[in-house]
């Protein structure tokens, strides 16, 4: 037994702490609000219908974090883009798709730019990322001040489409059965997700990552060409901020200037009780997941409790925080001290 | 020729060209711009409302300075840490009642209470990454998201509001001087701290525990120590900047307080020369880079540009100036100009 726990390393034994972290929660929560239908499997699957557009910016974020960078640029972009979703689809009367595939576009030329200052230009990505931050929150407002609503019919259906389950239903008091649903925008999150996750762990783009983020001068040695391999995450993650920003946008139907304010620091909180070190190197989406759905069950708790202001998810999360590096640093001099 | 070198050489020979360039951007766009005028015994002006404004950043830049200096990382925390001290300012000095119309308290506890509040939060982060080995921006994140929790705790995600005149005095003008005071308030914090640092050694066992934290552990240099003390500081400059901040508007907002501050006190530093990966740096670069961030904040808003769309022009020049400090690019362009010359040669 003891060899078996040796062999489970640090890195592994932080992602089992944070999935385990998140079951506790969540039995906590069903024994807790049992009388509330906490149960219900509807409840469980809000987790990811409210948080579609920040799984996908925590998985980029990951990735970022992977190389030894950094994006703080995330939840501007993804303000931009509802803005600019919802702009030309109602004041310009654009169709959903072409809307759709023009903010994509602008996704990744936003990480297209952002990459080659950081890659080529060597400049540090907060420095880069902060100018994009404040770049793509400006363009927002420059776009329009006023909220603007989406009533675009096949955007609306998008986001509208209820997919049910074919079981966890309950019987309602009128007596019909209810099934629990998701919408489309949950099951494009998890696609991401799965698609990072492989390409990730599967791919030679994959391990490039891992290894420029390990040590970019042995990845270097090694005959990796380590600009490019920054360059194509960046790019890569201007798309998914852009993609995430339109599932975010599925979830709101509006684009306002305020919005998704502080969605890069709840990606990186996610990534790091995921067990992903801002050094680089070590890491893995499925931890950052978990992480967003922590954040996500807190709230629930709060919405449940219903006399909790909202200024205890932020003081909670940060003492999950907390928590967390601090487990992460006596793992790190712990194995430190058994070279 | 060898004079223009050893002036451009000069370490903080591109921040003051940002400056000016900045300013020079007034003189054509606004000629207003320089003009001071005297009301009620009280200057006021263009100039004299960026070196108000820059007060804050100021304090705030110098913390980061070290911070940068000594652990080669950013304390995103100074922004919350602002508000946090603010709030608990507020609340000691209102009583815990929302509006107050006199001190319910000496106004120097409220003073040493803000103080106290930064040097703790200040000593926390320390304490993560000195002593923990914890990388400087997870650290502090802890403290960016708790710190505006904690500050509408306090103030029950409502605004305090005291209403004394004393109260506005360190935001606004002390009878008879001037100048406001914010201005006096960051001349002091940067000629004590430029004191503290080449008077003694301490600036030096900054940047040398920058550099390499172990060596300087070899060479008997309490690494631990001077890492925890800078974060100390900056959290003490944190507070300071969020007394000013309160009393500038005579009540808090913890919302709403110091808010993106941190964003612009590590630009400040990045902007005054400064590498973000710790080690040898330069105080006044960074002074002279909070400073030009806030020139070019108020030189937009003389421009009439709405306040929204700011962040947009800040953004293009901030990518600007970091391109043309970049070492990077000063060798694609010499190694462009190298091409182009070998093509003449063999032509």
């Amino acid at each position: 037994m003891k060899n078996k726990l040796k062999k489970i390393e640090g890195n592994q034994f932080l992602l089992m702490i944070t999935i385990l972290l998140f079951v506790v929660m969540y039995v906590i929560g069903l024994i807790v609000f049992k009388d509330k239908n906490f149960g219900r499997l509807q409840v469980f699957l809000n987790l990811f219908i409210s948080n579609a557009g920040l799984i996908v910016i925590a998985v980029s974020m990951t990735m970022v974090l992977l190389t030894g960078g950094i994006d703080i640029s995330v939840g501007s972009v993804v303000a931009m883009t509802c803005m600019l979703l919802a702009w030309m689809m109602e004041n310009k009367g654009m169709g959903a798709i072409p809307a759709l595939i023009i903010v994509l576009l602008i996704g990744v030329v936003f990480g297209l730019v952002q990459g080659f200052l950081i890659s080529y230009l060597k400049i540090q990505p907060f420095i880069v990322t902060l100018a994009g931050m404040f770049f793509a929150r400006g363009m927002t407002s420059m776009i329009s001040t006023e909220m603007i609503s989406i009533k675009n019919e096949m955007f609306l259906s998008w986001a509208q489409a209820k997919i049910y389950l074919p079981f966890g239903g309950y019987v309602n008091k009128k007596g019909t059965m209810i099934y629990p649903y998701v919408y489309p925008s949950v099951i494009m999150a998890l696609a991401v997700l799965i698609i990072v996750f492989i390409v990730l762990k599967y791919t030679k783009f994959g391990r490039s990552v891992y290894a420029v983020g390990g040590n970019e001068q042995s990845a270097l040695l090694m005959g990796l060409n380590v600009k490019r391999t920054k360059l194509k995450v960046y790019v890569i993650d201007g798309f998914l901020a852009a993609f995430g920003g339109f599932l975010f946008c599925l979830n709101t139907c509006s684009g306002f200037v305020e919005q998704a304010k502080g969605f890069e620091m709840e990606a990186i909180a996610g990534a790091v009780i995921g067990g992903t070190l801002l050094t680089g190197g070590v890491g893995n989406v499925i931890g950052s997941l978990f992480g967003v759905l922590i954040k996500g069950t807190i709230e629930t708790f709060i919405n449940f409790q219903g006399t909790l202001s909202s200024w205890w998810t932020k003081i909670t999360i940060a003492a999950l925080l907390a928590f967390f590096i601090i487990l992460q640093s006596v793992l790190a001099s712990a194995k430190e001290k058994r070279k | 020729m060898n004079k223009l070198k050893k002036i451009t050489s000069y370490r903080l020979f591109l921040p003051l060209v940002c400056l000016a360039f900045v300013l020079l951007l007034n003189v054509i766009k606004t000629p207003s711009f320089f003009r001071i005028s005297v009301n009620n015994g009280v200057l006021y002006g263009y100039i004299i409302d960026v070196i108000n404004r820059a007060s804050e950043l100021v304090i705030l830049a110098v913390g980061m300075t070290l911070v940068v200096a000594a652990s080669g990382g950013t304390d995103i925390s100074v922004g919350a840490v602002s508000a946090l001290s603010g709030a608990v300012c507020c609340y000691v000095l209102a009583g815990g009642e929302q509006s107050a119309n006199e001190y319910h308290a000496p106004y120097i506890l409220g003073v040493l209470a803000a103080v106290a509040v930064g040097l703790i939060c200040g000593a926390w982060n320390g304490f993560l990454v000195a002593k923990m080995k914890i990388q400087p921006m997870v650290a502090t994140l802890i403290l960016f998201t708790a710190g505006r929790g904690i500050a509408q705790l306090i103030t029950d995600g409502q605004m305090i509001y005291v209403r004394v005149d004393h109260f506005k005095q360190l935001g606004a003008f002390i009878e008879g001087i001037p100048l406001p005071t914010p201005v006096f308030v960051a001349i002091i914090v940067v000629l004590l701290t430029l004191l503290l640092l080449k008077k003694t050694a301490l600036g030096l066992y900054i940047e040398t525990v920058g550099i390499n934290a172990k060596a300087a552990r070899l060479v008997g240099l309490n690494s631990v120590m001077i890492q925890f003390l800078t974060y100390t500081f900056c959290g003490l400059c944190s507070g300071i900047a969020g007394l000013i901040i309160t009393s500038r508007v005579y009540s808090i907002d913890a919302n709403n307080a110091g808010l993106n501050m941190e964003l612009d006190a590590i630009l400040a530093v990045a902007l005054g020369g400064n590498s973000l990966g710790g080690g040898k740096f330069s105080l006044i670069g960074s002074v002279i880079g909070a400073y030009t961030i806030q020139a070019l904040t108020t030189t937009l808003y003389a421009m009439s540009v709405p306040a929204d769309q700011i962040p947009v022009y800040k953004a293009i020049v901030v990518v600007i100036i970091v391109s043309l400090q970049s070492p990077e690019l000063m060798r694609m362009w010499k190694n462009f100009k190298n091409r182009i010359g070998v093509g003449k040669k063999v032509a």
